[in-house]
């Protein structure tokens, strides 16, 4: 994909977060603690690797639940301006202080499935129709803030792009090295947005300037910041936190 | 004559092997979720956490979710059609439950296998409407958007949480009596395992 030669130079300190990152991979082989053990005997404690296999499958079978529990008309509940959190909470996989300028030469990439593969410029999105929202963005740690996005509906640059929307993902890269993937039917939804403004401005660095994913039906780390493609694929994308683990639909 | 029936039967000591695994593997994973973005002012001891951090912990969780509604709902199904609900569990005569919550205070409620004392008839009644109201805001906070109704009934997305939460130590503090007085008569867990015959009623 031409977006992933784009990424700026890194340097050391920049990929510390993520080599934390991957000593954790492996999240259920080496993991088992006491209260593991005492329910576990039986398995292979070596490697475990039967464990992580049946809790992979499982998570599997979760995901189709949670499709079949999707509908594509049923909004996440929005909330009046008063309700918005501040201060706002800053996230990603990434102390704040590392924070990504936007590239100069920042073009919005399009990849796959689409019919017009032209890159796009933030004039270029403010054009297309425009949604606001004020909704939960809800982190798989637990917690949950209020926020206000705007941008474009994400089925509207999709047709607008001529994507084949009978194809299963859509997956994002990020010039921060971030990814992550959706369902072509969560993609759709009225609600999910390619957010170009946060509390009504321009989207800073730390908010994922200059545009982001804002996905309030599926868990936080879904709604992927600082985007520098958008791929629409058949073939099963995966995602940053999603290689390590995390449930790949993460619907709420 | 007849050999007395067992005081649990084969089906109660399934189910109450399959509660004990999908009930602890719920709670540990559930204190290394928590762990992750501790609301109130502690965590719960790394080696007391299931599934080494946030992913495995709530993958051991997603999964034993399933096994726990499973045995939930067979056993459901097995109190109603067996009788156990009518004749074991449920809300005693006032009267009985002074005269036992007394003897339990001062050390004489006896035990007797296939028998339920009042203040059993109480716990696990309450146990059971606890570990169905953890199913029902465990349901409300895995899908806040979807299930809305239901986030709703329990006062919005973190407050549901919050209840998710304290009715865990309700079901914790259920568990610490339970072991304990299974210790202090431990042919009850040998009754569990292997399914020892009823015995005749403790007159106390």
């Amino acid at each position: 994909m031409k977006g992933l030669r784009r990424l700026p130079a890194v340097t050391g300190g920049d990929i510390r977060p993520e080599i934390r990152s991957l000593q954790r991979r492996g999240f259920l082989t080496k993991s088992l603690s006491l209260g593991g053990l005492a329910l576990l005997t039986g398995c292979d404690l070596s490697t475990n690797s039967g464990v992580d296999a049946a809790l992979k499958s499982i998570l599997r079978f979760d995901d189709k639940a949670q499709a079949a529990l999707f509908s594509g008309r049923r909004l996440a509940q929005t909330y009046p301006l008063s309700a918005v959190t501040h201060p706002f909470r800053f996230n990603a996989y990434y102390p704040e202080w590392q924070v990504r300028e936007v590239p100069d030469d920042w073009r919005l990439q399009v990849a796959g499935l689409v019919a017009d593969k032209r890159p796009w410029t933030i004039p270029a999105l403010r054009d297309l129709s425009q949604s606001e929202q004020i909704t939960r963005h809800i982190c798989i740690e637990g917690w949950s803030q209020i926020g206000r996005w705007s941008g474009v509906p994400l089925r509207v640059f999709l047709q607008r792009v001529g994507a084949d929307l009978r194809a299963p993902f859509v997956s994002f890269k990020c010039f921060d090295g971030y990814s992550t993937s959706i369902d072509m039917p969560s993609a759709l939804h009225p609600q999910t947005i390619l957010a170009l403004d946060f509390d009504g401005e321009p989207l800073a660095p730390e908010w994922g300037a200059p545009v982001r994913l804002r996905i309030p039906t599926k868990l936080g780390f879904k709604s992927a910041k600082n985007l520098q493609a958008i791929e629409v694929t058949r073939l099963y994308p995966g995602g940053f936190w999603e290689n390590q683990g995390y449930d790949w639909f993460a619907g709420v | 004559m007849s050999k007395p029936p067992p005081a649990h039967p084969v089906v109660i000591r399934l189910l109450h092997w399959s509660w004990v695994y999908a009930v602890g593997c719920l709670i540990f994973s559930g204190w290394q979720i928590y762990d992750a973005s501790p609301d109130l002012p502690f965590a719960f001891p790394r080696w007391a956490t299931l599934g080494g951090w946030l992913a495995g912990g709530l993958a051991w969780h997603l999964s034993a979710m399933w096994l726990l509604a499973a045995t939930g709902l067979a056993y459901v199904a097995y109190g109603i059609a067996s009788g156990h609900f009518r004749r074991d569990i449920g809300i005693p005569r006032r009267t009985a439950v002074f005269r036992d919550a007394w003897a339990a205070l001062s050390f004489r409620l006896g035990h007797s296998l296939g028998h339920y004392n009042a203040i059993q008839r109480l716990l696990y009644l309450g146990v059971i409407l606890s570990l169905a109201l953890q199913v029902v805001t465990g349901l409300a906070i895995w899908k806040p958007v979807q299930l809305a109704p239901l986030v709703a009934l329990f006062g919005g997305y973190p407050l549901a949480r919050n209840i998710h939460l304290a009715n865990m130590f309700l079901i914790v503090g259920f568990l610490a009596v339970h072991l304990t007085l299974s210790v202090i008569f431990p042919r009850t867990i040998a009754s569990m395992v292997v399914g020892l015959p009823a015995e005749p009623e403790d007159p106390s």
